[in-house]
């Protein structure tokens, strides 16, 4: 997709440019946009690196395991037809968790091993599972308690109180996976009838 | 409000320390270890962002932005969406450095601390990117019969940037 956008974004701004005079600016401005990428990746190193860190910790404790404990009563709601799944239920709160720790780089093997032995008990190999369709949804909506890497963004803009965005963050992310899981339970009851 | 928020990331940090000393990790040892993920991360974003950035510019330099702005404020309006936020909310669901890239530049030309630029960070902050995540878990399990499943992810990422566009509407 981007491979489109991106080059017919910068031919029209060329085009548009010569037509409304303003290639003097145009011209500067490519210069100017490597500057600030520049600027910006250097503090963002620095907030990158301190979350992985702390999530590192995390990963090592028995924080991940208390987590998953306070998570299965939900879970298991969300996952009706796989909740006797150990094996799959397992991966499915590792993935949860991770998603709202933040840690992206757990959260995705764990999804995928979830994917894989829900398609064990699925009846029809070629189609998504009710089970593969939640989880799918909780993945693309992704509540997120720690945005880090936006965080990160804001600390290198020098936002007065880069962390002020959170509550809009979780209000926006919960209202985003509530419509998430309840279209999820239509879509699923009507394809049932 | 502002209290709270400012409360929420040492308080974090300062549980996470709390239980690694309890349980005897060495937690410096461990930090040390995770922080260089983070360079991974940040490098990893770094060619997107040169791409995004240096196409955005030259967008804007050019003045068709405010061109096409004009034209599609009139829609936008009857909606109360702030315009700028339009090309956020277009590539969010297709491209995940794509539009952090965006939403990066949003924030350093509106500012960082307007409402404009809160918006695009909230908007990034509240969903993964759609597709991307339905291709890579149904490839996962090489299914092809995906149900609609792109339809309640679509309704819940509209569903999260029009309640980050109400919140700020809200709160002036």
């Amino acid at each position: 997709m981007l491979n489109y956008i991106w080059p017919i974004l910068i031919l029209i701004s060329f085009i548009y440019a010569i037509f409304s005079g303003n290639i003097q600016n145009l011209n500067s401005s490519i210069f100017e946009s490597l500057e600030s990428v520049i600027t910006l990746s250097m503090t963002l190193v620095g907030t990158m690196c301190l979350w992985c860190g702390l999530m590192e910790i995390v990963k090592n404790t028995s924080l991940m395991k208390k987590l998953i404990k306070i998570l299965r009563p939900i879970l298991n709601w969300l996952f009706p037809e796989s909740k006797n799944n150990e094996e799959a239920m397992k991966n499915i709160s590792m993935n949860t968790i991770s998603n709202i720790l933040g840690l992206g780089n757990a959260s995705t093997p764990a999804g995928i091993k979830a994917m894989e032995s829900l398609q064990k008990e699925n009846t029809n190999k070629q189609r998504l599972s009710n089970s593969m369709l939640m989880l799918i949804i909780l993945n693309t909506t992704s509540i997120e308690l720690i945005p880090t890497t936006v965080i990160a963004i804001r600390t290198s803009l020098n936002a007065q109180n880069p962390t002020d965005i959170i509550i809009p963050i979780w209000i926006s992310t919960i209202i985003g996976t509530l419509v998430g899981i309840i279209s999820t339970k239509v879509l699923i009851k009507r394809s049932q009838k | 409000m502002i209290y709270i928020s400012a409360m929420i990331i040492p308080t974090i940090i300062s549980i996470i320390l709390f239980v690694g000393l309890k349980e005897k990790k060495n937690v410096y040892d461990l930090f040390v270890d995770g922080a260089k993920d983070g360079i991974k991360v940040a490098l990893k974003l770094f060619p997107t962002l040169i791409g995004i950035f240096l196409a955005i510019y030259m967008f804007r330099s050019s003045g068709l932005i405010d061109f096409i702005c004009n034209i599609i404020s009139n829609i936008t309006k009857i909606f109360k969406i702030p315009s700028e936020i339009l090309p956020l909310a277009i590539i969010k669901p297709i491209s995940g450095s794509g539009s952090m890239a965006i939403a990066t530049e949003i924030m350093a030309h509106f500012g960082v601390d307007s409402n404009i630029g809160k918006i695009a960070a909230t908007i990034m902050g509240s969903s993964e990117t759609t597709f991307y995540v339905i291709a890579l878990y149904m490839s996962s399990v090489k299914i092809k019969d995906g149900r609609k499943v792109v339809i309640p992810a679509l309704l819940a990422d509209l569903a999260s940037i029009m309640s980050a566009i109400l919140f700020f509407n809200l709160k002036n």
